[in-house]
């Protein structure tokens, strides 16, 4: 993973010192070579992987190329803002995603039941950043509403930090309710037709109990997976929504160090992220053991 | 694609009845792939028609009419150079088809081809293959294709070759596992007693068979295609000016005038959006008809 991750920058043509050069106008080729010096760039590219990765060992994650500080001080700050914006997405995504996978199941081939795939499909459809910009531009037409230039955080004003918050959440959480609401579908649609829900039904329960007790409990492993897959996959559609709502989150600041060519940084964030992938994935693994005994682990 | 649907049917059906008569059945079992079908055939025709459809020249500034509003001389108005914003989205339905269509095929193209040798030939192969494709899945699709184009820099053909790496494990996980089982047919055991060479049954005996989660895999993957081209030209890293990308008109326009005008910010993204529901719809209503199994998968 590392190998690649680190191929795939260095691959790039032009490196951050070409880049600070054209920003400051005409500096000697001696004083370039001297800075490529000082950043490593100037070692083969094996040694400065090699490098790398025995740092990262030992907990040091480079330098940034830009700021000239240690690149973990340079993220860990906004690590907490993209985890609060990727749980609120998630809480979104489930929220939308699995009451209307219900209800589409339950009236299936209905006008109802085509509405809201339809209404899902178009959030698959649209923009996460497009969302953003027009949800900001109704606030603004109707209550005069502009987002706030700079981050708040929690502890100054709690409201207008949660709007802050809020608003991207609902953004890309419609995004990711779609696949949601299909597996819910598909899967709810499979278990409506086993034979203990038709036993409930014959019991005399009500519409609800059925559906909502009996049937979801065994039509939430499908989803449960998409959601680990949803949860890592959302942060790639961060990157563009924390640009549009001016958060100083991960994902915003991955697309700046990029077009910086800031390889310690972008390194670290695309790990990061790799990291958060695996573990979430992991973490399904994990849970499908308590929602569902059958695949319980034998130690 | 609509032909491609009507032949993929007609090569299924014993009797094969007309080409009309299978489309006419496709729209009235699924109305919504063919309402998505429609709306693509109308993107491809506006692609291709592009010049005579287009009012102004897309990328003519006018100083005189800079953030017109929509009306009879600019029918969506103009953005903050004076460009007709019309016709830089007919324009910009080819860029996006184009790197949409593009980076798909290559990606399901070689990402299929991995899939085929690595399922055919199993063992070593297959192991290998399938950890370095594992690594590249492990990322979310919009960074590994941010991170691709950044490395390659601003070019259509760049972005085209970034966006179809993402999609190679994709197809090439979906090709492997029918793969697998097809491998194990009596029809392939037969080809093989018959002593034809491997690359001849992987390619003429193994892969037509294939063709069919291929294709559904293709309508899938163009409409996140389009929408990550859109996105990477929003942030700067996409199709370079002076093409009108839809995604880029985005970007220009949006933080500044979004206020004074907001016409800027609807259409472009309307079209982003239709585009991306059209293949949409009708990649889920091929998956639907053509293969049951994968329903609901990603």
């Amino acid at each position: 993973m590392s190998v690649v991750i680190f191929l795939l920058l260095r691959l790039a043509p032009g490196n951050i010192v070409d880049i600070l050069f054209a920003t400051g106008g005409y500096v000697s080729e001696t004083d370039k070579q001297l800075i490529m010096q000082e950043l490593g760039l100037d070692k083969p590219i094996v040694t400065q992987y090699l490098e790398w990765i025995g740092n990262m060992f030992t907990g040091d994650l480079g330098k940034s190329y830009r700021y000239d500080v240690p690149a973990w001080d340079v993220i860990k700050p906004l690590i907490p803002v993209t985890i609060e914006l990727a749980i609120l997405s998630t809480i979104i995504s489930i929220l939308i995603g699995v009451p209307t996978g219900v209800m589409s199941a339950v009236k299936q081939d209905t006008m109802l039941d085509y509405g809201l795939r339809i209404f899902s499909l178009a959030g698959l459809s649209m923009p996460s950043f497009w969302l953003g910009m027009v949800i900001i531009l109704v606030l603004a037409a109707y209550i005069g509403w502009i987002p706030p230039v700079t981050y708040v955080p929690i502890t100054e004003n709690f409201t207008i930090h949660a709007v802050q918050f809020l608003l991207p959440s609902l953004a890309v959480g419609y995004r990711s309710s779609a696949l949601i609401t299909r597996i819910t579908r598909s899967a709810m649609l499979e278990v409506l037709r086993e034979d203990y829900v038709r036993t409930a039904w014959a019991k005399g329960q009500h519409e609800r109990a059925v559906i909502w007790r009996h049937a979801l409990k065994n039509a939430m492993l499908p989803v449960v997976t998409v959601i680990g897959i949803e949860f890592a996959f959302l942060i790639g559609g961060l990157v563009v929504t924390e640009t549009v709502f001016n958060l100083p989150g991960l994902a915003r600041f991955l697309v700046q160090a990029i077009l910086w060519r800031d390889y310690p940084i972008v390194q670290t964030l695309v790990m990061f992220i790799a990291i958060v992938v695996v573990l979430s994935n992991l973490l399904v693994d994990l849970l499908y053991g308590v929602l569902d005994p059958r695949v319980r682990y034998s130690s | 694609m609509a032909t491609n649907v009507a032949t993929i049917d007609a090569a299924k059906g014993p009797a094969r009845p007309g080409l009309l008569a299978q489309l006419v059945r496709f729209c009235r079992k699924k109305p919504l792939g063919a309402a998505g079908g429609a709306l693509m055939v109308l993107m491809v025709l506006t692609a291709i028609f592009a010049e005579p459809l287009s009012t102004h020249d897309p990328i003519a500034t006018d100083a005189g009419a800079t953030l017109a509003q929509p009306g009879a001389a600019h029918w969506l108005g103009t953005d903050h150079l004076g460009r007709d914003i019309y016709s830089r989205i007919v324009h910009g339905t080819r860029i996006s088809l184009i790197v949409g269509l593009l980076s798909t095929i290559l990606g399901s193209v070689f990402g299929g081809l991995i899939g085929l040798v690595s399922a055919y030939f199993g063992g070593k192969t297959d192991l290998i293959t399938q950890r370095v494709l594992d690594i590249l899945q492990g990322l979310p699709l919009l960074v590994l294709a941010l991170v691709m184009s950044a490395a390659l820099g601003p070019s259509v053909e760049n972005v085209v070759i970034a966006i179809s790496i993402p999609i190679l494990p994709r197809a090439a996980r979906i090709i492997r596992s029918s793969v697998l089982s097809i491998r194990e047919m009596q029809y392939i055991e037969a080809a093989r007693a018959l002593g034809l060479r491997h690359l001849r049954i992987a390619f003429r005996h193994v892969l037509p068979n294939t063709i069919g989660p291929f294709l559904v895999l293709t309508t899938a993957q163009l409409g996140a295609a389009i929408l990550v081209e859109a996105t990477l030209s929003f942030l700067g890293l996409g199709v370079p000016e002076p093409y009108p990308s839809w995604g880029r008109m985005l970007s220009v326009s949006a933080a500044e005038y979004a206020q004074k005008a907001p016409h800027l910010v609807l259409f472009p993204g309307i079209a982003i959006s239709l585009a991306v529901f059209g293949s949409n719809l009708l990649g889920d209503a091929l998956r639907d008809t053509l293969d049951p199994r994968l329903r609901g998968a990603q």
